[in-house]
């Protein structure tokens, strides 16, 4: 193993997992606390929701690099992993709970929006994909669900993928920097492909 | 004039007013006696025209980046004089117009709009400008032609998004003959009797208040009256989402999202969506343009 890896293994094992929960909470709280004193310009709402649905997908991008980081670059962040992922659900909660509450609002258009908006009704279908992810991340219900569990938490992989997808199509015209997220989501999953994923592993042991 | 805007000279921020005006509405209950109270009474559906900071803050004008903020930071990079406008096509006088030629020849008034956004969001803006039929009756438009096409500067060295391709460069806009001539629709070069900021479309831009904003062509170069209908930018690069009228309706919804309503910018993070209005709320003085027409199928 490379210095550098074992220098960050040696700091991560020092950092405890209820940090990452307790900061996580921090952008936010100051999200929505500047949209409140008016200090997210000219249109606090669009960039609440844009900001906020974004975190999510950096959360998720950084759950799903977790693996590949420790397969290629022998870091290992995998105590964080499930708080990555209950802060991708929390993060992407939040996105939802502004655009129910302070962008759309109106609960008929709601439902329409969600049926007859491609990019929204795929929005919602990632959303939807984590709730079952959320609610078994905890010991019990690994326990309980044994070898059914890695396969329900495969879910996240389509997941993000609609998550980029979504974040594509509610750009006006072709936009660089979705597409740039995207590939860095299809990157990640391609890793995980078996070919691409048993390149390293005889070195493990 | 064949009509009379419902928003008058009167209900214009004050300039003293618009600059500052967070400070103002924090102090606004000593203000009542200075007038604030009475000119939002008498502005209908209590309009009340957007600050300059929203107005030239929060814009589309993609040669200048896709990001709200990108025109403001970047749109001084543009040379807005000298400017000309070439006019040609079916016209009897053909030629290249400087922008002070095509001035002195026309009345310029202050005209409030609403202005409404394909994206859902809306403003008010007091513009300043002069009717466009005044400019096409200058150049004379022979009896032929029936449609006119604008197109707006295109200059990489001045313009840091037309790098990227997000639409075919030079932007093109058009309009029929009789929404070009309709007094409604005007070629505006101020805003809140200042220059227009480069970023709203310096020096000279189209303003039609009964469509969406991007057929509100900015920074125009070049005018051409035809017999064909002309290409437009967001037609080309999505016919299925932009029609080329592109009235604003809010019974016809655009494929991604609703049209019905429209976040009102200036509100604050708690302010209510309002309604859209057929035409954005100039029913009455343009709806007989389209007469007949299949409104869902014409979009």
């Amino acid at each position: 193993m490379n210095p550098v890896s074992q220098r960050i293994n040696e700091g991560v094992r020092k950092v405890p997992t209820w940090l990452l929960y307790v900061l996580a909470v921090i952008p936010p709280a100051l999200l929505f606390y500047n949209g409140v004193v008016g200090n997210l310009g000219i249109d606090p709402v669009k960039k609440m929701e844009h900001q906020i649905g974004l975190y999510g997908l950096w959360a998720l991008i950084a759950t799903l690099s977790v693996t590949p980081l420790r397969r290629f670059a022998r870091i290992n962040l995998l105590k964080f992993r499930r708080a990555l992922g209950l802060i991708a659900f929390f993060y992407i909660s939040c996105h939802l709970a502004v655009w129910l509450f302070l962008d759309v609002q109106i609960w008929s258009q709601i439902w329409a929006d969600i049926v007859k908006r491609p990019y929204i009704t795929i929005g919602m279908g990632a959303f939807v994909l984590m709730i079952p992810l959320a609610v078994t991340s905890n010991n019990w219900s690994m326990r309980r669900l044994r070898k059914n569990w890695g396969k329900l938490h495969k879910l996240v992989y389509p997941a993000v993928l609609l998550g980029g997808i979504h974040f594509i199509m509610l750009r006006k015209g072709i936009q660089l920097e979705p597409l740039i997220y995207l590939g860095v989501i299809v990157l990640l999953l391609l890793l995980r492909l078996p070919p691409i994923s048993k390149v390293r592993s005889p070195a493990r042991a | 004039m064949g009509f009379k805007p419902d928003l008058t000279r009167r209900d214009v921020t004050p300039k003293a007013m618009f600059l500052n005006r967070r400070q103002i509405m924090a102090g606004a209950a000593g203000l009542s006696l200075t007038g604030l109270i009475g000119r939002q009474a008498r502005a209908q559906d209590a309009l009340e025209p957007n600050s300059m900071e929203e107005i030239a803050g929060y814009n589309n004008f993609y040669e200048f980046g896709t990001g709200k903020e990108d025109p403001a930071k970047y749109a001084h990079m543009l040379t807005t004089s000298p400017w000309s406008i070439e006019v040609g096509g079916m016209v009897d006088k053909p030629g290249n117009y400087s922008l002070d030629d095509i001035l002195s020849g026309v009345d310029i008034e202050e005209r409030i709009y609403r202005f409404r956004c394909v994206e859902a969001w809306s403003m008010v803006i007091p513009w300043n400008g002069f009717e466009l039929n005044q400019l096409l009756d200058q150049v004379g438009v022979q009896s032929r032609a029936k449609y006119v096409a604008f197109e707006t500067a295109y200059r990489p060295d001045e313009m840091p998004g037309v790098r990227f391709p997000v639409v075919e460069w030079p932007y093109v806009e058009g309009l029929r003959l009789d929404e070009a001539m309709h007094p409604l629709t005007i070629m505006a070069t101020g805003i809140y009797g200042e220059t227009i900021p480069n970023q709203n479309g310096a020096p000279i831009r189209l303003v039609v208040p009964w469509k969406y904003g991007f057929k509100s062509i900015k920074s125009i170069v070049k005018i051409t009256l035809t017999d064909q209908e002309p290409p437009t930018t967001w037609n080309k690069a999505n016919p299925r989402e932009y029609g080329f009228y592109s009235n604003v309706n809010p019974n016809v919804d655009h494929p991604r999202w609703s049209q019905a309503t429209e976040r009102v910018i200036g509100g604050g993070i708690f302010a209510a969506r309002k309604e859209t209005q057929m035409f954005n709320g100039y029913e009455e003085q343009v709806a007989s343009l389209y007469d007949g027409m299949d409104l869902s199928e014409n979009f």
